[in-house]
């Protein structure tokens, strides 16, 4: 890169957005290279969701975005002006753990944990679209999230053992 | 990252107006593959033009029988649209095989087709890539060219497109709807991507400043005799090493129409009229598929790494075609290839 690219890059300029997030409006000034995954974790303290890779290729910063799982990492929060977004803080109701949190626990669906929030968000989202109905398919639609654990067995148990009782 | 000037579109005339002639803006929809090339220092756009609030969202029935399908319906939603899946079942097929249900609930249908290459050299900007920077070299040509082109590939350039919708919309003769400060036009999909030629670093005959409205179908959807067959290194979630997208339209025994693109083996979805000629009532059995196959292949050649494509490619498409005139696609879900 030559210094006089550097020089005509643009200034620094802020980008106002508002969003919903677990139930909570945020009202927010950002660099618009901020994505929703870092104004989760270093804006809004909401370290639940992780980065891995941070390129779109593990799924461990899965929210729902509108009700709908997204990855976190590859979209800038100055394109969500409205959004409502959920995390796996926000799946929680009242202190009892939603369906598929318990049902992880119960499965032993995580060794190291770091997949976990991803995994969940997007199982949430898994069954909400209502595609899935084997195991087959529970796994293919699940293929977005990497276990480098390799829990993929329980992860699917848990998924079922929710999706059978909703 | 560098940064950027961001700007929000709210209609086709507010998004031309704000990108301009400005050659370093950037439209940004989905942003899958955007933001992960600015990460990169791939793309490095001084401005970025969003357009995500652009009533592009619908899916409508053309007096024609076709459907059009505007720029910014979701891959999930498209896939998912009844009307695609009765109509267009190839399309769904080709969809949910590739990325994950995360980037398809994200990723835009004009978006889909202006995706940049997997190539890892494009990715790596301490590697010389005439893709990335013309006039650099090509890495790929003598390195780790595993999952490179086989046909239509130039000395300057070996690198495939990743879609696999792209590969559906190619058999399916899709037409591209864009739009500029100088008009409207309707582009083929056979003319809408690019071989690299001398000119790599351009990947579609899109020009700057021009944005794609819709993508619309012809009626004719192949929706009993078709097939999306992806093979690649994961059971899931991996980009194609070789994929087939096959129609039929069959009389009794004999192919009325047959028409197939591979996926994943050149810098676009590659069809060949030769190789569908060769199908053209001829009956639906092994001997037609052989022939087929290699016709469509008889240009391929090899860059060392990635030769075992061509033996892999020819295998796919006589396998995608028996499947499509057996009436039993292959699910994207179940991993056993009948």
């Amino acid at each position: 890169m030559t210094v006089d690219a550097a020089e005509s890059l643009p200034r620094t300029e802020t980008v106002s957005v508002k969003l919903t997030v677990n139930g909570s409006v945020h009202s927010l000034s950002l660099d618009p290279r901020t994505t929703i995954l870092d104004l989760l974790r270093d804006h809004l303290d909401l370290t639940g969701t992780k980065k891995g890779c941070d390129q779109g290729q593990c799924g461990a910063c899965t929210i729902l975005m509108d009700g709908r799982r997204i990855n976190s990492c590859l979209t800038f929060a100055a394109m969500h002006d409205g959004a409502e977004i959920t995390t796996i803080e926000g799946l929680a109701v009242n202190g009892a753990l939603h369906p598929l949190q318990q049902a992880f626990i119960d499965h032993d669906a995580s060794q190291c944990g770091y997949c976990t929030p991803g995994q969940i968000c997007s199982a949430a989202g898994l069954i909400a679209e209502g595609r899935a109905k084997t195991a087959d398919e529970i796994r293919e639609l699940m293929s977005g999230n990497i276990c480098r654990c390799g829990a993929y067995t329980n992860i699917v148990a848990a998924i079922e053992e929710v999706m059978g009782r909703s | 990252m560098i940064n950027f000037q961001y700007a929000r579109a709210n209609d086709v005339a507010e998004a031309l107006r704000l990108i301009g002639r400005n050659p370093n803006a950037k439209f940004i929809a989905g942003g899958t593959n955007l933001i992960d090339l600015m990460k990169m220092d791939v793309e490095r756009p001084t401005a970025v033009v969003d357009i995500t609030r652009l009533p592009l969202t619908e899916v409508e029935a053309t007096p024609g029988g076709g459907l059009r399908i505007g720029a910014l319906v979701r891959n999930t939603d498209l896939a998912y649209h009844p009307l695609i899946e009765q109509r267009y079942p190839v399309l769904t097929s080709a969809i949910m095989a590739g990325a994950s249900q995360q980037l398809r609930n994200m990723a835009s249908t004009g978006g889909n087709l202006l995706q940049r290459t997997r190539c890892h050299y494009f990715y790596d900007t301490a590697t010389a890539c005439n893709k990335r920077e013309p006039g650099s070299g090509c890495s790929a040509i003598g390195g780790h060219n595993r999952m490179h082109a086989i046909v239509g590939a130039s000395d300057s350039c070996i690198a495939v497109h990743p879609s696999d919708m792209c590969v559906a919309l190619a058999i399916l003769e899709a037409k591209v709807h864009a739009t500029s400060v100088s008009g409207d036009r309707v582009i083929g999909f056979a003319d809408f991507h690019r071989l690299p030629e001398d000119a790599p670093e351009r990947d579609t005959s899109l020009d700057a400043g021009e944005i794609i409205t819709a993508v619309e179908l012809p009626a004719q959807g192949f929706a009993t005799n078709y097939t999306y067959l992806k093979i690649r290194d994961r059971l899931s979630y991996a980009f194609a090493l070789v994929s087939v997208a096959v129609g039929l339209e069959l009389d009794g025994d004999l192919i009325k129409e047959g028409r197939m693109a591979l996926g994943g083996v050149a810098h676009k979805p590659w069809r060949d009229p030769e190789a569908e000629a060769a199908l053209r009532s001829r009956p639906a059995d092994a001997a037609t598929f052989e022939r087929a196959a290699d016709v469509l292949l008889r240009d391929a050649r090899g860059y060392g790494r990635n030769s075992f494509k061509i033996d892999l490619a020819r295998r796919a498409i006589v396998r995608a075609l028996t499947q499509a005139a057996r009436g039993a696609p292959q699910i994207q879900s179940s991993k056993k290839i009948a």
